[in-house]
């Protein structure tokens, strides 16, 4: 029995993924959830694990390949024998990432499933839901044509297009409705400058309709000013350009606070050795913070919240997932610690450095990155001090981590300066909103938290 | 990510493989170009090297013949400007012969090019055994099975055969037949006043063959703008011993060595004809049967046109159709345009088959030809536009062929924008002339655009000049009163 295998569900939302490596090859004998190839999706890079051991007939995918979910990957001639028992796994969609499953129920598809392929020389394998949305394995498509626009055509019904073959083509590429442009040449012509400013004019970013945004970079021959090099943006990339571009829609404010850490830093190297040897790993100021943010978010609720603006909602959370940016070199990642409101700075600190080696070698599943409720940003080392973080929507809040520096601070019972250590932070917060002053007070219960642990055991 | 980066895992060097499914005018420029891509090309005919339909039994060689009967002509007319040579010999055997090494060049050169491209070219019948992989019935015998990536169905057509007229007896000819050229019957029979019937009709009729046409509608030619048929009419009414409208051929038979035609119409003397041979010649069909697309997603029309998008790409995501296969019009030219479509398609360019003129060149005497929008079409969809129509009576370079009284060169433009929609010819080389009219709708061309092109004299393109400059009339060669009162009643006076 042949089983055609096709890219299981890779988690809610995800239709397709790039493929990284491809692990196996034609004839090779593979084992039940041994790795087949390794795919990259948003932000998560995984091996997707055979269904059934059984021999390699036919690799149908390459390295470098974008491929759909429904769309053949190999084909795998079952083991004799070992049949019955694989084809049940083969039939459940294969769970994303190897490590610990994520909460997603892995409830089959309801479409018939992928493997359950037709004796050989049958018709094309069975259509999974997928298909229909997009055929598999379709060449490239065409960029998609912009977002409606509200403009009506200007292209009058039964002409053809006023524009040369070259310009049409060039509309073609940079995804752009040339039925839409208005021409600025004689009779209406359709120039390739006509195209370029139409494709400026275009609401850009767009409203995770998925449809490429042309900005001013789109069709430049930037070559005109010296040797360039053109290379694909990742997966990664893209996403966060996405994600980055969206959070322009909240219109957001940053406050910027010094917390002094003096006190806070002795007890970090005090305790540091406690929390490592109780398996919490290296206790850092981040995951000191996060404990702090948690206490915070529970105590000002608005910043732990989501606006949901087509039902006119706010969208308060009762749980406390904070999501820490990683910088890797497949770009940013934003693994999400759970329930840190529920979580002791020694769980935090073993868990923000697993997830953190996580993310650095592409093992995040894809769940591990979602349903953050706030996030911390830390640049400290750098050397960065303050700065304006950017939004992560739908989330209202994000927090800055700057260097700790030691400055020298007026102590007016004293009468004299003192050494102190200082840890700039610098809270962005969406201002539809959180008001300023709310801002304020949850910027400033965080430094004081740190300036005053103890407040966190009185009302944390 | 393109697909192009290679999809194969059997394949040696891991490039996208290709499986070209017929090598005429849209199949081999699809192979070529998919080559020239760096794809692994795989082209399979039933003939021994590339060509069709096309380069084998249509365009080439019916254009071969029709310069023997053009020569022939010429001759005639010559007497009128002081030359009178003898009745020319005509030995059919060497005409064929001749015929036959224009086919063996084009089509050995052809055979060259796929190997300087690295095509592998297999000689057989190639069916789709589903959406990846084709079998090839092959011409020595055997099967091959083949694994692709992608494939481009590029099969054409074939003539419409009619059951009620013969299509077995030796004596009734499809083109195929007739550009054969077995023999001059003294009496020929033509069943459609197409393109192909005229243009094969008119080799016969200079090759001594007394023709009749037979057309089913009011006109010959149907589809074309009758101003432009008109001409082409005159003359061949003087060279056809008859033309037969609003007729049809009700049934045909064998009889005593020859056929016995019964013509059905309104008013049809002598409804029972004798004709020793007759050439049908009512349309082509495409060649959808046989390729296992049961294997496949590929949807056909009622017409059993395969369905494509703009990209020429069928409802199974792997499998393309370019050419007569894939819709009207059923011309060599469109054909290759999509081939090439399809090559960049599966390479992974925004590539889409969006013309804005496909020209249609009638090959008779004078020639036929147009391109965009026609007036018919334009009538049809209630699209206003101005005709400007420029007679080659006014043309120094008809009058030096002798040629003034059946030139027209017709422009049709939409008066708001000044553009150029549509271009129609008759006259001599109007095949050729209409190149230029394609580039100008192409382009986005308006009349002034083609009016300011300075044209060389004396040539007949200066037409196209003269027509662009009856906007407002101000050709220096023409007056057009028509146009004048039109453009007076326009600005109101």
């Amino acid at each position: 029995m042949t089983i055609e295998f096709a890219l299981p569900e890779l988690g809610e939302g995800i239709e397709e993924a790039d493929v990284l490596r491809v692990l196996v090859s034609p004839g090779d004998s593979v084992e039940v959830e041994q790795g087949v190839i390794e795919v990259e999706t948003e932000k998560a890079t995984l091996e997707v694990p055979a269904p059934a051991a059984g021999r390699i007939g036919e690799v149908r995918v390459a390295s470098g390949e974008t491929i759909r979910v429904g769309q053949v990957i190999v084909t795998i001639d079952e083991a004799a024998g070992a049949a019955g028992e694989a084809r049940a796994p083969a039939a459940a969609p294969a769970s994303a990432p190897p490590e610990p499953a994520p909460p997603a129920p892995p409830e089959p598809e309801p479409g018939p499933s992928p493997a359950a392929a037709a004796p050989e020389p049958a018709p094309p394998a069975a259509p999974a839901p997928a298909d229909e949305a997009a055929p598999e394995p379709a060449p490239p498509a065409r960029p998609a044509p912009a977002p409606a626009s509200p403009a009506a055509p200007v292209h009058r019904e039964g002409e053809p297009v006023f524009a040369a073959p070259s310009v049409r083509t060039f509309a073609r590429e940079i995804g752009v409705d040339i039925r839409e442009v208005a021409g600025s040449g004689p009779g209406g012509r359709i120039s390739q400058d006509d195209v370029k400013r139409h494709a400026r004019s275009r609401p850009a970013g767009g409203l995770g309709r998925g449809a490429p945004a042309p900005d001013p970079g789109a069709g430049v021959d930037f070559a005109r000013w010296g040797e360039v090099e053109r290379l694909p943006m990742s997966r990664v990339r893209r996403t966060t350009a996405e994600t980055i571009s969206r959070s322009w829609q909240s219109p957001h404010v940053t406050l910027f606070q010094k917390a002094d850490v003096t006190e806070l830093e002795a007890l970090r190297r005090r305790y540091r050795e406690r929390v490592s040897r109780a398996g919490g790993g290296n206790l850092t100021m981040v995951a000191i913070l996060l404990s702090v943010c948690a206490s915070a978010l529970r105590q000002h609720p608005r910043l732990n919240a989501s606006v949901d603006a087509a039902a006119r909602q706010i969208v308060y959370k009762k749980h406390v997932h904070i999501g820490v940016a990683v910088d890797t070199d497949r770009g940013l990642l934003v693994p999400v610690l759970r329930d840190a409101d529920r979580k002791n700075v020694t769980e935090l600190s073993a868990e923000l450095g697993s997830l953190a080696v996580k993310a650095r070698e592409g093992k995040l599943g894809l769940e591990e990155m979602r349903g953050g409720s706030f996030t911390i940003s830390n640049l400290g080392g750098m050397g960065t001090g303050f700065f304006t973080p950017i939004l992560n929507p739908p989330e209202v809040g994000i927090l800055g981590v700057g260097r700790a520096l030691t400055e020298a601070v007026w102590d007016a019972e004293a009468g004299a300066f003192a050494p102190r250590l200082l840890l700039p932070l610098s809270l962005s917060f969406d201002h539809r909103i959180v008001d300023g002053a709310d801002g304020a007070r949850f910027l400033s219960w965080v430094v004081e938290a740190l300036e005053q642990p103890l407040l966190l055991a009185l009302e944390g | 990510m393109a697909a192009g980066a290679g999809t194969g895992s059997g394949s040696g060097d891991g490039a996208t493989r290709v499986v070209v499914i017929g090598a005429g005018p849209g199949g081999y420029p699809a192979a070529f170009h998919a080559a020239h891509l760096g794809m692994d090309v795989t082209l399979v005919d039933p003939e021994p090297n590339p060509g069709g339909v096309c380069l084998y039994r249509g365009c080439i060689p019916s254009k071969a013949l029709l310069h023997v009967a053009g020569l022939l002509r010429e001759t005639e007319a010559a007497a009128e400007w002081g030359l009178r040579f003898e009745r020319p010999e005509i030995d059919i055997d060497a005409v064929r012969e001749w015929k036959g090494r224009v086919v063996g060049k084009m089509t050995g050169g052809l055979g060259l090019l796929t190997r300087q491209r690295r095509v592998r070219y297999v000689q057989g019948r190639a069916r789709l055994a589903g959406p990846k992989m084709a079998v090839v019935e092959l011409s020595e015998g055997g099967d091959q099975t083949l694994n692709f990536d992608y494939a481009v169905l590029a099969t054409g057509s074939r003539p419409q055969a009619i059951p009620s007229l013969l299509p077995g007896s030796p004596l009734v000819m499809d083109s195929t037949d007739a550009l054969e050229l077995a023999s001059v019957p003294p009496t020929l029979l033509v069943v459609g006043g197409g393109y192909i019937g005229l243009e094969l009709g008119s080799v016969y009729a200079a090759l001594g063959s007394r023709v009749t046409v037979v057309e089913m509608t009011a006109g010959l030619l149907p589809g074309a703008d009758r101003d432009l048929v008109e001409p082409l009419q005159r003359r061949l009414e003087g060279e056809f011993e008859e033309i037969l409208l609003d007729t049809r051929v009700e049934s045909m038979r064998e009889h005593d060595g020859g056929l016995e035609v019964t013509l059905a119409a309104e008013a049809v003397e002598r409804p029972v004809r004798r004709f020793d041979r007759a050439l049908v010649s009512v349309g082509r069909r495409p060649n959808s049967e046989g390729l296992g697309l049961e294997s496949t997603r590929v949807g056909l029309t009622d017409r059993g046109f395969v369905e494509v998008d703009e990209q020429r790409r069928t409802a199974e995501p792997t499998v393309f159709a370019v050419g007569a296969l894939a819709g009207e019009p059923m011309l060599a030219h469109k054909a290759t345009h999509e081939g090439r479509v399809a090559a960049e398609a599966i390479a992974g360019r925004p590539a889409a088959f969006d013309p804005s003129a496909i020209p249609a060149v009638v090959f008779t005497d004078p020639e036929i030809a147009w391109t965009g929008l026609s007036e018919s079409q334009a009538r049809e969809r209630g699209i206003e536009v101005d005709v400007l129509r420029f007679p080659w009576a006014a043309s120094g370079r008809a009058t030096t062929l002798g040629r003034t009284n059946e030139g027209l060169t017709k422009l049709l433009v939409d008066a708001r924008s000044q553009r150029v929609l549509g271009v129609g010819i008759v006259g001599a080389d109007a095949g050729e002339l209409v190149a230029e009219a394609t580039l100008a709708i192409e382009m986005g061309a308006r009349v002034d655009d083609m009016r300011e092109t300075i044209h060389a004299h004396p040539t007949l393109s200066e037409t196209l000049m003269e027509a662009a400059d009856l906007f407002t009339n101000a050709s220096p060669h023409y007056v057009d009163r028509r146009r004048e009162r039109a453009l007076r009643s326009r600005a109101g006076l």
